[in-house]
């Protein structure tokens, strides 16, 4: 009975959700990925190195899971977002895919002996999943903000007479290339990958006992946090000032809309809080493991504060009748979380199901605090026999 | 359907082949290799025998190994479905999406989570704490493959569903019929069973290994007597499962089934081939006479073990592509040309709702809801060929038939081998003689590459045997594709391609190496 009540708009909106949350998690699980860049700048020795890798390597599985279940959950619940942009947008998501691929054999085969390639190709490998694996995922969901040139046409699936039967048409040669050449989407490609690499640095900061490597870290996160926060503020500055991609709610017609996303958040006011409360929040992180004389904790105030800066931005961009992936080739073909949604069945039977990720966040976090209970160090590294 | 780029087509269907072929290498490995170490684990908890831990923790270095690449080439196959078969994921993400979803939300997070507390923890966690994360381990992987078959499944036998005109989809009207799918049953258990018993088989053939080699040859008996165990448990199983997925084969897609006999012409009381030799150039038409130049056949053995009644139809390929009156098979032209119809009854809907024309769209749309007469007899005359009308010819709905076949056969002559193989090595482990006994231990090295070979079979059969049908019946592979070019498909295959080579050449050398180097002890060393 309460499952029948439920409006399919309240499905499409509590999904949109559930995206947003992953995407959260996954950008803040991304220090991993920016640990991966400072393995040879923090790690001076073999057995720095060792310990980067390490710390990293615990928990590298967290975020690939993450990006494995972000898709997963992405094409099962707003389907239309997968055939269109994967399946148009070619190239960067082949290009981020490479760029993990290589990641996961990395952390284990790079110390095994007899690896063909060898430790420093791994790590280089790794190196490349920092660099690219993050700038590209920002490039990606920038397009959300600054839209693709695509057609999306559900009669094409009649024409038998031309052979073009395809739903999702990429309009551009270059299959998604093409958004490297904006400068919005490097902006936010690159804050992205900023922004990993100071999470991976507290990260380093709260995960390793070595005072080297500390001080290191410590100076890193001046010359990284810089360029993440102007560029963060760039990028701000340019959605909150761009024409944004609105739907009329009752003809469902999309169109361009002066401040949208800064009336979107004025028109919700929880999401501009959080917003502002995330950003101080890590700003919070950033400053006080700079100011204070051995800072541990800045990961979790930065954490906390990208969860929610992420969320409210995804919030931002799909909620409050805007078009979450717009199409500056046909507006109309633009997606919104109304139409390119599954079933409300679907939705219906996956909200079901998505009733369980607080216990599936539960045994994670249990997992997460008692591995993490010894902070790594030289000799714990030496007593371990499964390591990186 | 005209102007269809072929080269598109057959270059999404070769890269997709490969990527899963490449991850079906480590998959099964996972599967079986998880049991066994959790089961090994757990002597060691039960009876304090270090040795335990050690002989677990070697197969568990061997584990990580072939886990991380594992998931590597995982990923690819969840971002394929987008990027190489975007009107799939469409037509069917509604269905498909949700099977895909469940399995990241709950068994890659299960495997991710324990598989770090089983390496990592075992200073951090209490004894029964790392056992049980062991075991979720294996729980974990075979959820993963519980709900990714169930995906699989729904495309053979696309149950549980109904298609909207107003979307241009399939969408899930029943998510217990998707999850009970009679072919989702037996394939998950044919797979997990199957993959456990090649797990068992690796421990034993590596175990063989250090027997030939007269090394650490306690951990070699101990690994082997409770691979030997579990594999010869598994491997009944697997054949009892086998059959079962055959019986549903005969059901479902005859085709399939008809192309794994090369069967051309059905009959009542259908033989069953053992092993033949297809003559070049069998093709739709082809007397059955004329399709072996050399057949070992068993009479009436084909309907026996698919229908369990020994006269039963079973219909050949001819009857399902030229038709066969006599046994209401409607010939594949017919199908064609009422899935054209279906297809222009959509199109017809579409028009009407373009033209805003509500009368006409409200007439047309009746003819999409089964719940209504009108419905329910168009579909059963013409929508159920929905698929059809994307087909141009009926030849073109056969698959390849010598590869089915032989795939077969490898597969099921390899399953029955591999039972021999456990009986007659817990014969001689229990006699205390398979010490001594190196032809054994030679063969049992050996069957390693083909349990490997046997495993690929079994999914040949599964997905060229369903060939031209991306969803059976529904959506041929030509409608399925993404709109990109096929020289990018292309360059896509072959940075695959050479990536994994790569990356096996690394796997195969740390495994192999890691073999050598043995079960260390509890320092750390090799012993």
């Amino acid at each position: 009975m309460i499952l029948a009540a439920i409006s399919y708009s309240f499905l499409q909106h509590y999904w949109w959700a559930i995206i947003s949350l992953l995407a959260a998690l996954l950008v803040f699980l991304l220090f991993v990925q920016g640990g991966q860049t400072f393995i040879y700048s923090i790690g001076k020795t073999a057995a720095d190195r060792n310990m980067l890798v390490n710390a990293l390597g615990r928990k590298w599985e967290f975020t690939f899971t993450t990006l494995v279940t972000f898709g997963g959950t992405f094409f099962a619940s707003f389907p239309l977002f997968y055939s269109t942009s994967f399946g148009g947008a070619y190239w960067v998501w082949i290009a981020i895919l490479f760029s993990f691929i290589i990641q996961s054999v990395a952390y284990e085969y790079r110390s095994k002996p007899n690896n063909f390639l060898g430790r420093k190709t791994f790590d280089v490998f790794l190196f490349i999943n920092g660099a690219l694996g993050t700038t590209l995922l920002g490039v990606a969901v920038s397009t959300f903000f600054t839209g693709s040139q695509f057609e999306v046409a559900h009669s094409n699936i009649t024409n038998l007479m031309d052979g073009n039967v395809i739903i999702s048409q990429w309009k551009n040669p270059a299959h998604g290339l093409e958004a490297l050449l904006n400068i919005q989407n490097l902006c936010l490609g690159f804050t992205i990958f900023f922004l990993a690499r100071v999470l991976g640095l507290l990260y380093f900061m709260n995960s390793i006992k070595s005072d080297e490597i500390y001080a290191r870290t410590k100076k890193q996160l001046l010359y990284n946090a810089i360029p993440f926060v102007v560029l963060f503020i760039t990028y701000i500055v340019m959605i909150l000032l761009q024409d944004g991609f609105a739907v009329n709610p009752e003809t469902k017609e999309v169109y361009m809309h002066p401040y949208k996303y800064l009336h979107n958040f004025l028109d919700m006011p929880v999401i501009l809080i959080m917003f502002l409360i995330g950003v101080l929040l890590v700003l919070w992180g950033i400053i006080s493991s700079l100011i204070k004389e051995s800072e541990t904790k800045g990961i979790w105030f930065a954490g906390v504060g990208t969860l929610f800066v992420v969320f409210a931005l995804l919030i931002n961009v799909g909620y409050n009748n805007t078009s979450y992936y717009p199409s500056t080739f046909d507006l109309q073909s633009s997606l919104t979380i109304e139409n390119s949604c599954s079933s409300p069945f679907t939705l219906k039977v996956m909200g079901v199901v998505s009733l369980f990720i607080p216990a599936i966040a539960a045994y994670i976090w249990w997992a997460w605090k008692t591995m993490n209970r010894k902070k790594i160090t030289l000799e714990e590294l030496e007593g371990e026999d499964h390591k990186y | 359907m005209e102007n269809v780029d072929l080269s598109l087509i057959d270059w999404s269907r070769a890269q997709f082949a490969m990527t899963a072929i490449y991850h079906w290498l480590f998959v099964p490995l996972t599967l079986g290799l998880s049991f066994i170490i959790a089961i090994m684990e757990t002597m060691y908890v039960r009876t304090g025998n270090e040795e335990w831990k050690r002989t677990a923790k070697f197969w568990m270095t061997l584990f990580g190994i072939n886990f991380a690449i594992g998931v590597a080439t995982g990923i690819i196959l969840e971002f394929e479905f987008g990027t190489n078969w975007s009107n799939f994921s469409w037509f069917a993400g509604d269905m498909f999406g949700a099977p895909l979803a469940i399995e990241g939300m709950f068994a890659f997070f299960i495997e991710a989570t324990f598989v770090a507390i089983m390496f990592f923890g075992w200073n951090k966690f209490s004894k029964r704490a790392h056992l049980i994360s062991t075991w979720m381990v294996a729980i974990g992987a075979t959820l993963s493959a519980v709900w990714i078959l169930i995906a699989n499944a729904w495309m053979q036998n696309p149950v549980g569903t109904h298609f909207n005109p107003d979307t241009a989809r399939f969408e899930m009207s029943s998510f217990w019929e998707v999850v009970t799918n009679p072919v989702a049953i037996s394939k998950f258990f044919h797979t997990a069973t199957s993959s456990y018993m090649m797990g068992a088989i690796f421990v034993i053939g590596v175990s063989c290994w250090f027997l030939i080699k007269k090394r650490n040859v306690d951990f070699a008996l101990r690994s082997i007597k409770v691979a030997a165990l579990f594999g010869v448990a598994m491997s009944v199983l697997t054949v009892f499962t086998g059959d079962n997925s055959g019986q549903k084969m005969g059901k479902h897609q005859p085709m399939k089934l008809a192309a794994s006999e090369a069967l051309y012409d059905g009959a009542e009381g259908s033989s069953l081939s053992v092993i033949g030799v297809i003559k070049p150039g069998a093709k739709v038409g082809t007397p059955q006479e004329d399709v072996f130049s050399v057949n070992i056949e068993i009479p009436k053995m084909l309907s026996f073990m698919t229908y369990h009644d020994l006269d039963a139809y079973i219909p050949g390929i001819n009857d399902l592509t030229l038709g066969n009156k006599e046994h209401g098979l409607m010939p594949a032209e017919e199908k064609i040309r009422r899935g054209r119809l279906a297809n222009e009854a959509l199109k017809e809907y579409n028009t009407a709702i373009t033209q805003k024309d509500k009368v006409e769209a409200e007439r047309l749309r009746k003819k999409f809801d089964k719940t209504t007469e009108e419905g329910k007899e168009f579909y059963e005359s013409y929508f159920q060929y929905f698929g059809y009308g994307f087909l141009n010819n009926p030849n073109e709905l056969v698959p390849n038939v010598p590869l089915t076949y032989y795939s077969f056969r490898v597969m099921v002559a390899a399953g029955f081998f591999f039972i021999l193989l456990f009986v007659l090595v817990i014969l001689f482990h229990y006699k205390r003689k398979l010490e001594n006994m190196r032809w054994l231990q030679w063969i049992a090295l050996l069957s390693i590459p083909l349990v490997y070979l046997a495993s690929q079979c079994g999914w040949v059969v599964a997905e060229v045997g369903r060939q031209p049908w991306v969803i059976q019946d529904l959506l041929p592979t030509m409608a399925a594709v993404s709109n990109i070019e096929a020289s990018s498909v292309q360059i896509t295959f072959f940075l695959f391609l050479t990536l994994f080579a790569i990356l096996l050449v690394a796997e195969l050398k740390i495994m192999i190496t890691q073999i050598k180097l043995g079960p260390k002890d509890e320092g750390g060393n090799e012993k």
